[in-house]
């Protein structure tokens, strides 16, 4: 299993690295909107701080749906995912393989991001960078797990641009808590217990998540 | 039950159905597919020939009916079903940024092919691909890329191949090396199941002829039975008479 997973993975990624469809389209925007938002707001002032892990993770979800929107649109529109579903493996192996690009591509993104929105406001994150990285890792998974599962099902319906925010932006409500409350603990220099209660928020959710979807892609992805 | 040539059963659908809503896209199907048997089915446009592929392939689920694939039941072990039969569609399945080695590398993996870097050799040199191992597939013509399809289909070897209109989007040129393809597959005595609107490349290439007309096998007989100067009326008449009757 673990092996169709890597292989299916290692081909997305290999193609992706090719068209860069979904990497720049989710790094233009992310820039785009700091740009506005570095605009909108002094850099240095007290509200920059208050509004930081907003704006931030405002432009990963928006960034993180723009790119996973990609996720099986060339291969239902190739017919390729006809032929990932004759191969010997069970449909789930799809999922992860899906589920493992896509969260490589949005989390390098976000590194890529932060140093630059760090520039933009004057934020020091430096000091608490394991912190924020681990909030990143378990948000951005969590960002990943609903968003391939319902690209899956949104990629068959006639608004499949439109459709993927609307089915995830509503169950991805507790993983945006944990991750703006968690970055926010996190650039206020609050202790790391206060940023773990908020964090297990997100932890707990990816688990569910990662249940619920492992046992549907299935049903998901049939006629 | 048609005549059959010698051999085992490689396909055994007995009552098949198949139903979107109240519509039936096939109606009790009955079809048996001997080993080394090539097989064709005609059929209009929505006579029920690419679901009934889908079915055969595990890509979808029959309403009702039994359908036995290699000795094993449709629905109950899908993953040895798969390993066993290849597809080939009007669609490739094959991924443009990829090179035509990465592809073919990329289904060898999924399917666990021993030595697959022999076989792949092997097999773009038999579909005339060699030289252009290297180059991504959105550089190949639509012929080219059949031909990387067909590859692709056989790398594991196969016992069944399904064909779903392979002629779909070819070119004369690629046709004809499609056909000499098939022959070649069809003298090693391969399993194989085509479905097409091409009458004459159909008959030529069947040893086994059916035509499905509105989701029913209306006809089944041995190519050696079937006149192939006057096939395409006997087509016509019976398409005609069993839409007169819907």
């Amino acid at each position: 299993m673990i092996h169709s997973i890597l292989t299916i993975a290692a081909k997305d990624f290999v193609s992706e690295l090719r068209s860069k469809e979904m990497l720049l389209s989710m790094l233009v925007f992310s820039l785009m909107v700091a740009v506005v938002f570095n605009f909108a707001l002094p850099p240095g002032s007290d509200a920059i701080t208050e509004a930081a892990p907003g704006i931030l993770w405002m432009i990963f979800i928006f960034a993180s749906v723009l790119g996973m929107n990609r996720t099986f649109v060339y291969e239902v529109d190739k017919g390729c995912l006809q032929g990932l579903m004759l191969a010997p493996v069970e449909r789930v192996v799809i999922y992860i393989g899906k589920l493992l690009v896509n969260f490589a591509f949005i989390f390098l993104v976000e590194l890529m991001v932060l140093p630059l929105f760090s520039i933009f406001f004057k934020l020091d994150f430096t000091s608490q960078i394991w912190p924020l990285l681990f909030i990143l890792f378990v948000n951005t998974l969590g960002l990943a797990i609903v968003g391939t599962l319902f690209s899956a099902i949104s990629v068959n319906t006639k608004t499949r641009e439109v459709m993927l925010p609307i089915l995830q932006f509503p169950v991805a409500v507790p993983i945006i808590m944990s991750a703006v409350e968690a970055t926010s603990a996190v650039l206020q220099g609050q202790e790391w217990s206060v940023v773990w209660d908020w964090s297990k928020i997100g932890v707990v959710f990816d688990i569910v998540f990662f249940v619920v979807a492992f046992h549907t892609f299935e049903f998901v992805i049939e006629e | 039950m048609a005549p059959s040539i010698e051999g085992c059963a490689a396909v055994r659908a007995h009552l098949l159905s198949k139903t979107f809503g109240a519509q039936f896209a096939l109606r009790n199907v009955d079809l048996e597919i001997q080993a080394g048997e090539f097989v064709t089915i005609f059929g209009p446009n929505g006579a029920g020939k690419t679901t009934l592929i889908r079915i055969l392939s595990t890509l979808s689920k029959a309403t009702s009916g039994d359908v036995i694939v290699e000795g094993q039941a449709l629905g109950k072990d899908s993953d040895a079903i798969r390993r066993k039969i290849g597809v080939i569609g009007h669609q490739t399945f094959l991924y443009e940024n990829l090179t035509a080695e990465e592809n073919l590398k990329f289904y060898a993996r999924l399917y666990r092919v021993q030595n697959s870097s022999d076989k792949i050799t092997e097999l773009l040199h038999d579909v005339g691909l060699e030289t252009r191992r290297k180059d991504q597939v959105r550089t190949f013509s639509r012929g080219m890329q059949q031909r990387l399809s067909i590859a692709r289909s056989l790398l594991h070897d196969p016992t069944l191949l399904l064909l779903d209109e392979p002629y779909t989007g070819l070119d004369q040129h690629a046709s004809e090396m499609l056909t000499s393809w098939l022959t070649r597959l069809r003298e090693r005595r391969q399993t194989t199941l085509m479905v097409t609107h091409d009458l004459e490349r159909g008959v030529d290439l069947a040893d086994r002829i059916a035509i499905l007309v509105r989701g029913q096998v209306v006809f089944n007989d041995l190519r050696s039975s079937v006149d192939r100067s006057t096939f395409r009326q006997v087509y016509y008449d019976l398409v005609e008479k069993h839409n007169r009757q819907r």
